[in-house]
C-alpha cells in the first residue's frame, strides 16, 4: 500500500524521527513492512485515508514552499508538521498523530530501533543483568 | 452452554460450571482470538500486539482521539495486563446503587479469586528502581504510595507482562480458570468469533489462522456454525459483548445497550534521571497513588516498550529523540483520569457489525489528567529526575529548575484532542446492571432482562467506571452471573438435551 507514496512516507517518517535518515535500504523494508502489517488488519477505508493524506500532504508542501515533501529541508519539514499537529481542525490533527504513529512503528518498532536506545528487557528478566559493574542499577537480581 | 470470551469474565464462569459439565452437560466457551504455546511469548512488541490485542493494541475510538487497548486471545485481557489485583472501594460499589449488589459480597468474592490466582505482595527485593522511585518520590511531596498486590507466581521480573508472559508467571484465566475448566470436561473452542445471538442460537464463524500467524489452529474446523445453546452467558468484554448484543438486535428491547462506557483515559509521563535506573527489568507496576477522592485521578507505575513510549510522548523530532535515546535513565508514570459514564460516550455497531466507541473528553477528566500531570511531575523531581516530560505541559519538557513553577506550566488547556496521545485499557460499561431495562441492561446477577437465557459476566456490567484496575471485580461479577446460571440451570435446560447441539 505504501508503495504509490513510499517517496513522501520516508520524508514524513524522517520528520518525525530525524535519524531513520540513516537507515539502510534492508532497515527500511523492514519498518515499513511493520507498518504496511498494521495497516492491512485496519478497514479499508482507513487504509485509503492514509494514502490520501500522505499525498494531501505532499501537495500542502508544494503549494507552501514549492517543493515536495522529500525535497523540503529539515527544518522547513518540521515546522510544517508541527503547525500540521496544531491545526486548529480535527482531522488534521488526528492524521498527523496518526502518520507519527506509523513513523515511530517503522523506527521504533525494527529490533535495530529498540536497540538504538538502549532498550534490553528479555524472559530471562533479572537474570540477564548480572554482570557486575555494568552501570548504575544493575546487578539487584532479588 | 456458551459462554463467550475467555478473560476475567469467560473464564471464571467456565471454571464455575464445571459441575454442569460434570453432569454431562455440555460447556463450550468460544474465543475469538487464538491460543499461542508458551514458546510464542517471545516478548517482541510489535509481533505480541499484533497476536494478542484487538487492533494491535490500537483501536481507535470514533473520533479518533483516543486508543484502546483490549486483548484478544486465549485468556483475554487477563493474558496482557500486569496481574495487578485490587479490590473495589465500598465508596464506588455503592455509588452505583445497583439493587441487590453489596460491597460485602464483591469483596468476599474477589479474596476468594484473588487466592485462586495467587495475588500476594511481591517481596522488597524484586522491586526495580522505577517502581522504587515512584514510592521514594510520592514520600517526598507528602503522600504515600501503595503497593500492588499481583498475581504471578514464579516472576522472574521479564518487565514484559503486557505482551504476555513469557515465562508463564503471570496467573490469568489462561493459566487458573480455563486448564482447570477444560481438566473439569469444559470445551474451549479458539479463533471462533460469534456473529449474532438468535433465540437460544448462536451464529460462529471459525477462522483458520493466516499465514504466520501465532497460536493453535482451532479444535473446529474452519467454517460458519449454528450454534443451540439454551444458555448464553457473554464475557467478550465491554465493548465486544455490547457490540455483539447491538448486531443481534437487542438494542431495540434494550435502550441502554451500548450506553455508560468509561475507560479510564490515561496518559504517560517520564522523567529522566541523571544515571541508569532498572526499569526493563523486574515487575512493571508495584504501586499506585490513589487521588481518586480528592482530584479523581490515579497515578500508577508502568514501564512500556521503545514503540508505545514513542507514541506516547508528545511531539517529534530531535527532542523526542533525544528523550528516546535516555531509554535507560527514564522513570515512567501512567496517570489515569477516574471518567465518569457520560451522555454520549458509548458503544455502537457499523453497518458490518464492527465495534464503534465514541468518546469525547468532558471538561472534568480533562481537568482530572492535568492534576495527575502536576502530581506525577511532583513525584518525577522528587525523586530526584533531571527532566520531565508531561503531556499535558506546553512545552511538554519541564527542567528541574522548573519545579517550583509546574501549577503554571501543567494545564487542562494543553490536552487537545488528535494531537495529545492517550489511551486506554480498562474498557467498562455498555451491558450496565441496574432494576429495569429503562435503566440498564441487565440485573446484579447478570441476567438480561427480559432473556432469562442470556446473561453477561464481564466489565461491560459496570454502571460507571470503577476507578480501579478492573479485573478482579470483573471475576466476582463473573462469579454471581455463574451462581444464577447453576440456580436457574435446571429450568432453563429441562427438556435441553446436553446441553448445546
Amino acid at each position: 500500500m505504501l508503495g504509490r507514496v513510499r517517496r513522501p512516507f520516508r520524508a514524513l517518517v524522517v520528520g518525525f524521527v530525524p535519524e531513520s535518515a540513516d537507515l539502510s535500504a534492508d532497515e527500511w523494508r523492514r519498518g515499513e513492512e511493520l507498518a504496511e502489517r498494521l495497516l492491512s488488519g485496519r478497514p479499508g477505508r482507513v487504509r485509503r485515508q492514509v494514502t490520501l493524506l500522505i499525498l494531501a500532504l505532499n501537495l500542502i508542501a508544494a503549494a507552501r514552499f514549492g517543493r515536495t515533501l522529500p525535497a523540503l529541508d529539515p527544518s522547513t519539514r518540521s515546522r510544517l508538521l508541527t503547525s500540521l499537529q496544531d491545526s486548529p481542525l480535527l482531522l488534521v490533527r488526528r492524521g498527523v498523530w496518526g502518520l507519527r504513529t506509523l513513523a515511530f512503528l517503522v523506527y521504533y518498532g525494527r529490533e535495530q530501533g529498540r536497540a538504538a536506545v538502549g532498550y534490553r528487557a528479555s524472559a530471562s528478566g533479572w537474570a540477564s543483568r548480572r554482570s557486575p559493574g555494568t552501570g548504575a542499577g544493575e546487578g539487584r537480581e532479588p | 452452554m456458551a459462554i463467550i470470551g475467555s478473560g476475567a469474565g469467560g473464564g471464571t464462569v467456565a471454571q464455575a460450571l464445571i459441575p454442569l459439565a460434570t453432569q454431562g452437560r455440555r460447556v463450550i466457551v468460544f474465543e475469538q482470538g487464538g491460543r499461542l504455546e508458551q514458546a510464542e511469548f517471545t516478548g517482541i512488541e510489535t509481533e505480541m500486539a499484533e497476536s494478542l490485542y484487538e487492533d494491535g493494541g490500537g483501536f481507535l475510538t470514533e473520533e479518533g482521539t483516543l486508543s484502546l487497548a483490549f486483548g484478544r486471545t486465549f485468556g483475554g485481557s487477563t493474558a496482557v495486563y500486569s496481574g495487578t489485583s485490587l479490590v473495589p472501594s465500598a465508596r464506588v460499589i455503592e455509588a452505583w446503587a445497583v439493587p441487590g449488589l453489596t460491597h460485602e459480597d464483591l469483596v468476599s468474592r474477589c479474596e476468594r479469586h484473588a487466592a485462586n490466582n495467587g495475588v500476594h505482595l511481591l517481596p522488597p527485593e524484586q522491586i526495580n528502581d522505577n517502581n522504587r522511585l515512584f514510592r521514594e518520590g510520592c514520600l517526598g511531596i507528602g503522600l504515600e504510595a501503595e503497593q500492588f498486590p499481583v498475581n504471578v507466581r514464579g516472576c522472574r521480573g521479564a518487565s514484559l507482562c503486557n505482551l504476555g508472559c513469557p515465562n508463564g508467571a503471570k496467573q490469568g484465566t489462561d493459566r487458573v480458570q480455563l486448564p482447570a475448566a477444560e481438566r473439569g470436561g469444559v470445551e474451549v473452542v479458539t479463533r471462533a468469533e460469534v456473529r449474532r445471538i438468535g433465540d437460544r442460537r448462536l451464529v460462529i464463524r471459525v477462522e483458520r489462522p493466516g499465514p504466520g500467524e501465532k497460536g493453535a489452529a482451532s479444535a473446529w474446523p474452519a467454517g460458519e456454525y449454528s450454534v443451540e445453546a439454551p444458555i448464553v452467558v457473554v464475557a467478550g468484554g465491554s465493548v465486544g459483548s455490547s457490540a455483539l448484543l447491538l448486531r443481534s438486535g437487542l438494542g431495540s428491547a434494550l435502550p441502554r445497550l451500548g450506553e455508560g462506557f468509561t475507560c479510564h483515559p490515561a496518559l504517560i509521563l517520564v522523567g529522566e534521571h541523571e544515571r541508569e535506573i532498572t526499569n526493563d527489568v523486574g515487575h512493571p507496576k508495584s504501586y499506585y497513588l490513589d487521588r481518586s477522592v480528592e482530584e479523581r485521578f490515579v497515578l500508577e507505575t508502568c514501564m512500556y516498550f521503545p514503540f508505545v513510549t514513542a507514541k506516547n510522548l508528545t511531539g517529534f523530532g530531535p527532542d523526542h529523540s533525544t528523550m528516546m535515546r535516555s531509554f535507560r535513565r527514564l522513570q515512567m508514570i501512567l496517570a489515569l483520569a477516574c471518567d465518569r459514564a457520560t451522555q454520549g460516550n458509548r458503544i455502537s455497531v457499523d453497518r458490518s457489525g464492527r465495534p464503534r466507541v465514541h468518546y469525547r473528553f468532558t471538561p472534568e477528566v480533562r481537568e482530572a489528567l492535568a492534576a495527575a500531570n502536576r502530581a506525577a511531575a511532583r513525584i518525577f523531581f522528587a525523586a530526584g529526575a533531571l527532566r520531565v516530560h508531561a503531556p499535558l505541559a506546553n512545552p511538554p519538557l519541564l527542567a528541574r529548575d522548573e519545579a517550583a513553577r509546574i501549577a503554571g506550566r501543567i494545564t487542562a488547556t494543553a490536552f487537545i484532542p488528535g494531537k495529545t496521545s492517550i489511551s486506554a485499557a480498562h474498557l467498562m460499561g455498555g451491558c450496565g446492571m441496574g432494576s429495569s431495562p429503562t435503566d440498564s441492561v441487565t440485573d446484579s446477577w447478570g441476567r438480561v432482562h427480559g432473556l432469562p437465557w442470556l446473561r453477561i459476566a464481564d466489565s461491560s456490567l459496570f454502571p460507571d467506571s470503577l476507578e480501579i484496575n478492573p479485573y478482579l471485580t470483573v471475576m466476582a461479577l463473573a462469579d454471581r452471573t455463574a451462581e444464577a446460571v447453576l440456580e436457574d440451570a435446571g429450568r432453563l435446560l429441562a427438556n435441553r438435551g446436553t446441553g448445546l447441539s
